[in-house]
This record gives structure tokens, sequence and C-alpha cells, in this order.
């Protein structure tokens, strides 16, 4: 077959028409790829609940997303929450933060990050228990990194994924005492209690 | 009269025999020629951003590498079919369009069956459109050759690639922190941290090429 001629009408035509295939090609695989992605994402995030609250089976009470763009999650094992912090350093970081009946930290899991792999991409491990930044246990609200004066150690050479890790999980506790009812009275007081003596 | 007839059947099956041998003696050397001769990294210095970029472990460079080489052979096969469709001075928009929906269609397929290696790589997925080993073959190769040689050169370049992303990573990794493919090697300690950074990947990079180059030439 001979090569089509660089003619104005020829060019619209056949870029027009594989822009119009392509488009129809990714319309069909979105359609058929997005109920999977919904469900992995649904399943991630159940996933998470279960294992910042450490917990087999637990009951999740209906979602609460509140104005800073926290969603709340409480259930009958503990309350998790879900913050986003912008400034990562490579984009959003969005973390998962399990908070026991006290208040304290209970478990995290990163849910979404676009930090650098083998660098910020640590900070799903190394906050863990018994890592070297373990933050599990400990009072949020007030938490930073030693650079900042704080007692989290940051993860090597990424301390501007440890700040705003850090950012998010602080905010996640301040979701929750804001929204404190009842049920979380005593964290808000002891949230009160901690900004006392560190002043 | 008749024995003529057969003699020239005979010699018209030996001839399109010899034609096929010679069409896979030819994908072979297409093929070899991507992996080894013109390595996209190693010898044609193609697509350096995700290279250096992607490489900070052994698994990473091979998993951008096989996606690579995923996309890289789906797009010389389109293009290498609709080529004489396409007028000469829109070629290249052509190309990126079907470039850029084969990577999407890759990332969707990613994100919905393969959430592990979604988690892994999904930010440098859609860095394989601005591969220019992909819009290069596709110029240089997909759009002179024909359906199945261009596959090979697919297969050729894209293994060519992840095998330079590979080693590149294992060498960074190992460097870095001791280990290989997640397997410690030696304590992480004693790894310098500089090679899981930028500089590091440009230092491993200089020496291998050097050594390909020399063990090519051998």
């Amino acid at each position: 077959m001979k090569k089509l001629e660089s003619t104005l009408p020829n060019m619209a035509i056949v870029l027009t028409s594989i822009a119009v295939i392509a488009g129809l090609a990714l319309g069909y695989v979105n359609s058929v790829t997005a109920g999977p992605i919904e469900d992995i994402k649904a399943q991630q995030l159940a996933d998470g609940i279960k294992a910042v609250l450490a917990a087999d089976e637990l009951t999740v009470e209906s979602p609460d997303t509140l104005e800073s763009g926290a969603v709340v999650y409480r259930t009958d094992k503990g309350v998790a929450v879900q913050a986003t912090d912008p400034n990562g350093f490579g984009g959003k970081l969005t973390v998962l933060v399990g908070f026991n009946s006290e208040g304290l930290i209970q478990g995290y899991r990163v849910l979404e990050t676009s930090e650098t792999p083998g660098l910020g991409a640590k900070a799903g491990d190394w906050f863990q228990k018994g890592q070297k930044g373990d933050i599990i246990g400990k009072q949020a609200g007030n938490l930073t990194v030693k650079k900042d004066g704080g007692e989290v150690d940051a993860i090597t050479a990424s301390t501007i994924t440890s700040r705003a890790f850090l950012r998010c999980v602080n905010s996640a506790y301040e979701a929750l005492s804001a929204q404190g009812d009842a049920e979380t009275g005593a964290s808000v007081q002891c949230k009160e209690g901690k900004e006392e003596s560190n002043e | 009269m008749n024995n003529s007839i057969k003699q020239e059947q005979n010699e018209l099956v030996r001839s399109a025999e010899r034609e096929n041998h010679g069409a896979m003696l030819n994908n072979i050397k297409v093929f070899l020629n991507g992996l080894i001769k013109e390595n996209p990294t190693f010898v044609l210095l193609l697509g350096m951003c995700p290279t250096l970029g992607t490489t900070s472990s052994a698994f990473n460079g091979m998993s951008m590498g096989l996606a690579t080489m995923a996309v890289l052979v789906f797009s010389n096969f389109i293009i290498s079919l609709i080529k004489n469709l396409i007028p000469d001075m829109v070629r290249i928009p052509c190309y990126i369009v079907v470039i850029a929906s084969l990577v999407t269609i890759l990332q969707m397929l990613i994100k919905a069956y393969a959430p592990g290696v979604d988690a892994a790589l999904g930010l440098f997925i859609p860095l394989i459109v601005v591969n220019c080993i992909i819009l290069g073959r596709a110029e240089a190769f997909a759009a002179k050759n024909g359906a199945i040689p261009s596959i090979f050169d697919g297969l050729g370049i894209g293994l060519g690639f992840t095998f330079a992303l590979t080693l590149l990573g294992a060498c960074r990794e190992l460097l870095g922190t001791g280990k290989v493919f997640g397997l410690t090697c030696f304590p992480e300690q004693y790894g310098a941290l500089l090679f899981v950074l930028a500089p590091g990947a440009f230092i491993v990079l200089g020496y291998l090429i050097a050594i390909f180059n020399k063990l090519k030439k051998a």
C-alpha cells in the first residue's frame, strides 16, 4: 500500500480518527477496570482499618468526612482516621491512623504515597512498632522529628517525608478530638493535658 | 513438459522455505541486535530519565523494564500496521497518541488486576509515555518494517532495557543498602546511601557503560 500524502485534509482526518479510536479504546478499558479498581480500593481501606486497629473483625459505623478532609471511621474496636498532607516530597501523602480508647496511636498504614522508592517510601515500615521511628503507643498531636526538636527519628535522608507523615498523624488526631463526643471525651482531655505539659 | 512444471513448483516451494527461514533468522538477528549490539541503555543511551530515576532497587528497575517492554512491543506492532495510513508530517503526534493510549491502558490494567505492582511503581508508569526509546523505535524501526520484525525489535530492545535496568538497580541496591532483590548480602550500615540517591545512579551507570562496551568489543 502506498503511503498517504501529507495534504491538509489527509492529516486532519488521520490524526482525528486515530485520536477517536484511541479514545474509544481507553473508554472501553476504563469501563472494564473501573469496577475492580473501586473494589481494590475499598478492600485496601477495610484491610487498613483492621490492621491499624489490630483487630481481625470489626464493624465500621458510617464514615464521617470532616471539613479538613480527614475521614473518621468509628468502629467497635477503636477509631481509625484517614488524613492527608499535600506536602510530601513527591506530592500527596495519605495515612490511616488507628487510635485506641485513650487516644494513643495503635497503628498506621500509608494508603496513598508518591514518595521516592527506596527513601521516603520506607514510611510504610519505618514508624511501625520496633522500627527506628516507632510511633506506636505514642500520644499524637505534637509529634515532630528530632531535627525539629521532637522525639521521632526521621527516615534517613527523607526528613521532608517524615515531616509530612507526622503532620498526617497529628491532623488525624486533631480530627479525632475535634469530633470528640462522649465516646472520645477521654482523648480530648488527654490532648489538653499534653499541651499543657508541653508549655 | 510435466517434469519441468514439477521442477518449477519444487523450486517455488524451496525458495518459499528459504524465505521463511531467512525471515526467522532475520527476526532473531533483530532481536539480538536490540538486546546487545544496540542495547538502548548501554549503547544507544536512550531513555536515561527512567533509567536513572527508577533504578533505586533491582525490583523497581526490573518492573520498569518489563512495563516498558510491554508498551514497546504493542506500540511497535500497532505503528508498523498503520504506518502507511499516517501522512509523514503528522507521524509524531500520531505515534504519541498511540503510545500514550497504550500506557494509560496498561496503567488501568495494572491498577485493576495487579495492585501489588501498582503500589511498587504506579508512579513511574505514566513516565513510559515520554520514554524516548519507544518513540525512537517507532520512528527508526516500526515505521520502516513489517509487523512481525517490529514485534521482535520491541522484544529485543525491551529485554535489553529490562536487563540494563535490573543490573543497574541491583548494583545500586547492593552498594547502597547491602541487599539485592531484598535479600541481604551484607549489613545495611556498611552500605553507602549515595548509591540509592541520584548521584549514585550516574556513577554506577558510567561504570556499567564502560564495562559493557569493553566486553562488547572483546
